[in-house]
């Protein structure tokens, strides 16, 4: 969990200048109906952190991917070290010294860490992987980052955090001049967040520059030098980090003045409607217990791993409960699958939307309906006209950005694809909402937008449980917090304007 | 409107593939083609009746095949109609028609015309009929019209080419249901040979054997179809409550229900069964076209419904798409693809029972390969195997792509060695076109 930002980088440092390592001029790249970058201009200097902040759909990604070579600009030049470069595929580029880490992994499940981070490198001898001298590497990349992963588990057997230190262990074993790094503390402890900052500025005192992509702005203001903002496919301002303000940099990405991050509510809360007790799954969750009031937005926080999605997908029958009670509005539920879940009006927004949320090769429309078949269904058949009627509804309300429902559902932005997702659980009116990390990978505009959908909800009496990483967005919105630790809960704090982040951080790791 | 029409191209863009190769084989087998309906017999006596004034007796001289013996049929009732006499009719050999006309030479009596085919015409007994029996006069010979038409075109061997994949497609159907939800059966095969054997030795045993009522044979079929949906259920019982790899399970299944199906024919093709029983096989009813075919039709028009306007068509492309999603969302995931299996198996059955009643014999090596041949339809009609997509419609155009290509090599001669490479090939080609159309 990230939140307690790091020593800030030593203000006696000056600003890096000279020749820049990169210049990208004028890039400008379309895909059919969407303009993505519009004549983009960036500089890169040796040995800086840039980071990168933009909205989703604002161009930073095409921006990274026409730098790594997996896309070709319209039009614009590339210039490394003054010379003009084009690269043809992401193989060219890395050769090139530009290592990208994208934010979905791109491991090989199957093969171990060891094998995964030399992946189409291998410098092979006479056709053979020299499997030891490949190990010593691996071993030395991952102290370097602090990281106990065993080489030779494979990597869909490794958690999430591990697998994003192997990517950058990855990246790192290509010396690369360039390392682009595409959110890569989503999954990561505060110790892990503080460990990679080191490694980060151990990286850039050697003259390697790293791009920084990240929607946290507190880790923005620990780590950059500079700061380039994308907007709609501009880049409307580069700064340097020194005296630039939060409210600035959230205007620039925005466009506009955002009153409050956090918005406030003012919401008396009802009687108790979701009440959980003696919860059990093996290690995983031991013997856990809460309310939740009418109204009431209840926060689960704790480290990695600490049984707060678990939780949550045992109440919502997505895993096999070993002991518990669950009572809605007074009656026990008797939950043995997500199918009784929602039929009692709970919904669970997953914390991987892509692998768990939404059917990525259907449209909007397709996955809005897909809980919601019934309600649009006589005899079996499905009113088209109904179903489109009320995707519309929502698509308007939620302000979803898609040419028409029939988009393909991978196409959308993060934010957007978080807002579908939304939608299938307001269509059922569903009573209790568990919103699982509900902001990763979005912007601050759209998660303004999804903090203000949840206090429209709890206003309207819904019993609310939010899991999240990140402290200052739990602290901004619940009521109350619960703190679990190894699955157990280790304390619940009332939250208030006194409530500090290292409190909540003790309990985490207690 | 314009992405409605794009969509479509995008779904059904096999339908080019089909037509493109309609059309090549129409270009192909373009040649002469002689007319043998009503109206060619009535010209053919028409014009006798014009040219031939007074004329009284017409001889019909065709070849033995069944064809020309339509053709014949056609004349002899026509030449009566236009107030003639028909001499004889000879559906034969060059040697036949020279008798019959011996006979009538004999007999004294007249021949003022002779009614025949292209071919037969050119027989040196009727090109040189003058020289060879000059007591006749020199009666005229009249042929009807020819005109030219692709032989593929022609409506017999259309409806040939719907008959023969009739089963195949109609097998497509539950696999691709299977298919969508991402899974795979190699059994359909040996589940039709099952069906067959089970179908027709109950009819011979249960049922009566040659005396069997029509409430009998139909008990039968539909006990063997059901015990194939039963078989189908199992694969799919197996395969979401132990998490069995699909391919797996049917496999095995295959080989077991193959097995029974030698065991309970005791390796004989089972053929007591009455007459009647190709009713379904053979028979033609609405429109001429053959009630394989209509029921192939319906239950292509029930499928695509059902896929696509119903709560469990919707189901099954989530599970494909997406099974853990779609499990989040509530979808009762096992229940559906249970469904899935079950419906392949008893569209599996129900094939087996075509084939039966087709070659009026139940036999377990009836359905060998045709898992194969089914699954191609599926994927040459665009449904991806990964599953989450595609249309059933698309799979019956999958099954004429195949049938168009079988029947166009037939008709143009190409060996059925080469055949099987064509086929191969073809297929490929067309996932290929699929995969880059779709980039």
């Amino acid at each position: 969990m990230s939140g307690a930002p790091a020593a800030r980088r030593p203000a006696s440092r000056l600003p890096p200048t000279g020749t820049p390592l990169l210049v990208m001029r004028g890039i400008t790249k379309s895909f059919p109906g969407v303009q993505a970058l519009r004549g983009v201009d960036l500089d890169v200097h040796p040995g800086e952190v840039l980071a990168l902040l933009g909205e989703n759909g604002a161009g930073k990604s095409t921006l990274m991917k026409v730098l790594g070579g997996a896309h070709t600009a319209d039009a614009g030049v590339l210039e490394l070290d003054g010379l003009k470069v084009a690269f043809r595929s992401p193989q060219e580029a890395r050769v090139a010294g530009i290592a990208v880490i994208h934010q979905e992994f791109n491991l090989v499940p199957g093969l171990t860490a060891a094998e995964n981070i030399f992946l189409g490198q291998e410098s092979t001898r006479a056709g053979f992987v020299p499997r030891g001298e490949e190990r010593r590497r691996a071993a030395e990349l991952f102290r370097r980052l602090g990281a106990a992963i065993d080489l030779d588990t494979p990597c869909s057997r490794l958690t999430t955090a591990q697998q994003q230190l192997v990517e950058i262990a990855r990246a790192l074993a290509r010396d690369a001049r360039i390392i682009v790094m595409d959110e890569p503390t989503a999954a990561l402890t505060a110790a892990e967040v503080s460990r990679l900052f080191e490694i980060i500025r151990d990286l850039t005192a050697r003259g390697i520059a790293v791009i920084y992509i990240s929607h946290r702005l507190d880790e923005i203001f620990a780590l950059a030098d500079r700061v380039v903002v994308l907007r709609d496919g501009r880049n409307v301002g580069a700064r340097s980090r020194a005296g630039l303000g939060r409210t600035e940099l959230i205007e620039m990405m925005v466009g506009r003045t955002l009153a409050e991050e956090y918005p406030r509510r003012n919401i008396t809360l009802g009687p108790p409607r979701l009440a959980v007790t003696g919860l059990c799954r093996g290690r995983a969750v031991r013997d856990v217990s809460f309310t939740v009031r009418a109204g009431e937005i209840l926060a689960l926080a704790g480290l990695v791993g600490a049984g707060r999605t678990e939780t949550l997908r045992l109440i919502f029958g997505a895993d096999t409960r070993h002991a518990g009670e669950i009572i809605l509005d007074g009656c026990r539920l008797d939950i043995r699958s997500p199918r009784d879940a929602i039929a009692a009006g709970i919904g669970l927004l997953t914390e991987d939307r892509k692998l768990q949320g939404l059917v990525l090769g259907h449209s909007v429309r397709e996955n809005f309906a897909l809980p919601n078949l019934g309600r649009f269904a006589r005899f079996g058949f499905v009113d088209g006209r109904l179903e489109r009627e009320a995707c519309g509804r929502h698509v308007e309300t939620l302000r979803i950005k898609v040419p028409h429902q029939e988009e393909q559902a991978r196409n959308l932005s993060g934010g957007n694809q978080q807002k579908v997702v939304l939608a299938k659980w307001l269509e059922r009116d569903c009573e209790v909402l568990f919103f699982d990390e509900p902001t990763r990978g979005i912007d601050v505009g759209a998660r303004h937008e999804i903090y203000l959908l949840m206090n429209a909800l709890a206003a309207r009496g819904k019993a609310i449980v939010m899991v999240s990483s990140e402290l200052p967005e739990l602290l901004g919105l619940a009521d109350r917090i619960v703190v679990m630790h190894d699955g157990r809960i280790t304390g619940e704090i009332i939250n208030g304007p006194t409530v500090t982040q290292e409190e909540v951080m003790r309990l985490a790791m207690a | 409107m314009q992405s409605l029409l794009r969509r479509l191209a995008s779904d059904y863009g096999m339908l080019a593939v089909l037509i493109l190769l309609g059309v090549v084989f129409s270009v192909l087998t373009l040649q002469e083609q002689s007319a043998t309906g009503d109206t060619a017999a009535r010209r053919v006596a028409a014009s006798i009746r014009r040219q031939v004034p007074g004329a009284a007796r017409v001889l019909v001289a065709v070849r033995p095949t069944p064809e020309d013996g339509i053709l014949a049929e056609s004349l002899r009732r026509e030449i009566v109609a236009a107030g003639m006499d028909v001499a004889a009719v000879v559906q034969g050999e060059p040697r036949d028609v020279r008798a019959a006309l011996n006979k009538v030479v004999a007999s004294g009596s007249r021949l003022d015309a002779v009614a025949a085919t292209e071919r037969t015409a050119s027989w040196l007994v009727l090109s040189d009929i003058q020289e060879i029996f000059p007591t006749l006069g020199a009666p005229p010979i009249f042929v009807p019209e020819t005109y030219r038409w692709p032989t593929f075109l022609k409506s017999d061997n259309l409806l040939n080419i719907a008959n023969q994949i009739a089963v195949i497609a109609i097998m497509a159907i539950g696999m691709t249901m299977v298919i969508i939800t991402g899974g795979i059966d190699l059994s359909v095969g040996s589940l039709a040979a099952l069906s067959a054997v089970m179908a027709t030795r109950l009819i011979r045993e249960q049922c009566g054997g040659m005396e069997a009522s029509t409430a009998g044979m139909v008990f039968a079929c539909a006990t063997a179809i059901a015990v194939c949906g039963l078989l189908g259920g199992l694969s799919g019982t197996l395969i979401t409550l132990f998490g069995i790899p699909p391919f797996i399970v049917t496999l095995a299944m295959m080989l077991v229900a193959s097995g029974l199906a030698y065991i309970a024919s005791a390796g004989q093709s089972i053929y007591q069964i009455p007459e009647s029983f190709v009713w379904l096989g053979r028979g033609t009813g609405l429109f001429g076209l053959p009630h394989a075919v209509v029921l192939m039709l319906l239950l292509y028009a029930a499928a695509h419904v059902l896929m696509a306007q119903t709560i469990l068509g919707r189901y099954l492309y989530a599970v494909g798409g997406n099974r853990e999603a779609a499990r989040l969302s509530g979808v009762p995931v096992r229940r559906v693809l249970l469904v899935a299996y079950v419906a392949c198996g008893l569209l599996a059955g129900l094939g087996g029972v075509i084939m039966a009643s087709q070659l009026k014999s139940g036999s377990p090596t009836y359905g060998n390969m045709y898992e194969l041949y089914v699954i191609a339809a599926v994927v040459v009609g665009g449904t991806a195997l990964s599953g989450g997509e595609g249309k059933i419609l698309g799979t019956l155009i999958g099954a004429f792509i195949i049938a168009v290509i079988q029947n166009g090599m037939n008709l143009t001669n190409i060996e059925s060695y080469t055949q099987k490479v064509v086929l191969g090939l073809v297929i490929l080609a067309a996932v290929l076109v699929d995969k880059v159309r779709h980039r």
